[in-house]
């Protein structure tokens, strides 16, 4: 019965349960799904990280690649972020080019790296105008469920904290990039950004973390990104109902205790990673 | 604080020119300084099979840059648009049919992003789609002093610390949309949305003349 109620009528089935201040799935309004994660799954990277928000499972892996800086930025390494939707993780994503979903993932993840200074592109320079690092930030989503965006976030921050660069010098003779495989060093990371996400329900109702769903069913979709110092360094929201100060408010409080239980998390998972080594 | 930030709203000359072009349903151009945006809206149209959904209209929103094709950056600035424009057109009246709008950009001097939701709208307006709210477009930028620039020039907004859009709705001057960049304190954010709120009034109150001048016998 409540099967067929939830598919012929899944707005009033979803309204029905936030009269009582909670969701289909047994969560409260303001509560995510269990977030697991786990770092160096991938041998092969130079960083990995795979994390899941309940079914959502992202993976993300970072390539680090020599290449020759920019012209314009002749001091600075640079990052280049994708954001990967295979038809394999649900049924609404056809292969071929990427969609508009991806691609908008994409930009925000770039925006994110750019505005949040997680790490200092002149840190990946080795010699000014000759030679610098370009990491290649590959996320890919396993399982979507919804809230691509936060779980992506937080793959791509315990991925970059993953990673081990090898030493580069440059050999003054023959000014060729020597390569020494053995002396990793880890990447410098500046900043901590953690992304929450809202879903806006019947253009009032606030939900943390929405599934699949819920994002389907909501008027708006919101997600901020804070990090440590409590200083915002996204607050994105590609339209839906509107929505006053008061309410943006509770959502950047929301978002500065998750971005304490996230780094929190990460930090736990890389200290047991390195006790195991 | 609050003082310094109201005395420093300052828009750049703007202005607006509706039915232009011949062929679209509804078409603007609208030009903040030196930027420039064109807009036209074709529909309600019939719908392709794949993408019709059987409550409401499709709507469609295309971004095409000054030089060369549209990639990811004007993807993401597609979505912004086309959810402000989903939220205040009200939709359903339409099932089962396609709407369209094109944003041509002519030239970009900054803030951008506004100049295109302030193009949708003037153009969804000639277009005489049924819409529950109208909305406009405001760009601040936080200079690297703390003051705040609205409607920023190219220059001022590479120098700027943090930039932030908002779309403003006319009813309850909520935000509809907003995207940001650089970093900045909850506090910041807070007073350019009261900026913004400002500076949209200044926006309504153009629309409406705007539209006063088109439609009336006497001004």
């Amino acid at each position: 019965m409540a099967a067929g109620f939830k598919t012929a009528e899944p707005l009033e089935y979803h309204r029905s349960f936030l009269k009582e201040n909670c969701r289909p799935d047994g969560r409260e309004l303001s509560e995510f799904r269990t977030t697991t994660l786990n770092i160096d799954s991938i041998s092969t990277a130079d960083g990995s990280a795979l994390v899941k928000y309940g079914n959502t499972t992202v993976i993300c892996g970072i390539k680090a690649e020599l290449t020759n800086p920019t012209v314009e930025a002749p001091g600075k390494g640079y990052v280049v972020p994708n954001v990967d939707l295979p038809p394999l993780c649900s049924s609404r994503f056809r292969p071929g080019p990427p969609g508009e979903l991806a691609q908008a993932a994409s930009q925000f993840i770039a925006d994110i790296i750019e505005s949040s200074e997680v790490i200092q592109p002149e840190d990946l320079c080795i010699e000014r105008g000759k030679l610098c690092w370009v990491l290649y930030c590959d996320l890919m989503c396993l399982d979507y469920d919804g809230n691509l965006l936060d779980a992506c976030v937080v793959a791509l921050l315990a991925a970059l904290k993953n990673t081990k660069l090898p030493e580069v010098t440059v050999n003054k003779e023959t000014s060729l990039p020597q390569v020494n495989v053995d002396q990793r060093h880890s990447l410098n990371i500046h900043r901590h950004p953690v992304a929450t996400s809202f879903s806006i329900f019947d253009d009032s109702i606030l939900m943390v973390d929405p599934t699949d769903e819920e994002e389907s069913l909501a008027t708006a979709q919101l997600t901020v990104v804070t990090d440590e110092e409590e200083r915002l360094c996204c607050l994105h929201k590609p339209g839906g109902t509107a929505m006053s100060g008061e309410k943006l408010q509770e959502c950047m409080s929301r978002a500065t205790v998750r971005q304490r239980e996230i780094q929190k998390l990460i930090n736990k998972v890389i200290h047991s990673v390195n006790m195991e080594k | 604080m609050e003082a310094c930030s109201i005395s420093n709203l300052k828009l750049r000359e703007f202005g607006c020119e509706q039915s232009l072009l011949s062929r679209p349903d509804g078409s603007a151009s609208f030009i903040q300084g030196d930027t420039s945006v064109c807009a036209g809206v074709y529909g309600p149209a019939e719908v392709k099979v794949s993408k019709e959904i059987y409550d409401r209209a499709t709507l469609e929103v295309l971004i095409q840059p000054k030089v060369g094709l549209a990639g990811v950056r004007e993807r993401s600035q597609e979505q912004c648009v086309r959810e402000t424009c989903e939220a205040s057109l009200l939709l359903s009246l339409h099932p089962r049919s396609s709407l369209t709008l094109v944003l041509q950009v002519i030239h970009d001097d900054g803030s951008l992003l506004s100049c295109f939701l302030n193009a949708a709208c003037m153009a969804l307006m000639d277009a005489g789609l049924p819409m529950s709210c109208l909305f406009c477009g405001v760009t601040c930028a936080i200079s690297a002093d703390g003051q705040i620039v609205t409607d920023p020039t190219a220059a001022q907004e590479k120098e700027s610390r943090a930039l932030m859009t908002f779309a403003i709705d006319s009813t309850e001057r909520n935000i509809l949309m907003s995207s940001t960049k650089g970093s900045f304190s909850v506090h910041e954010l807070q007073q350019c949305i009261v900026v913004s709120q400002k500076a949209s009034e200044k926006m309504f109150q153009f629309y409406r003349d705007s539209v006063k001048r088109r439609y009336s016998k006497y001004l």
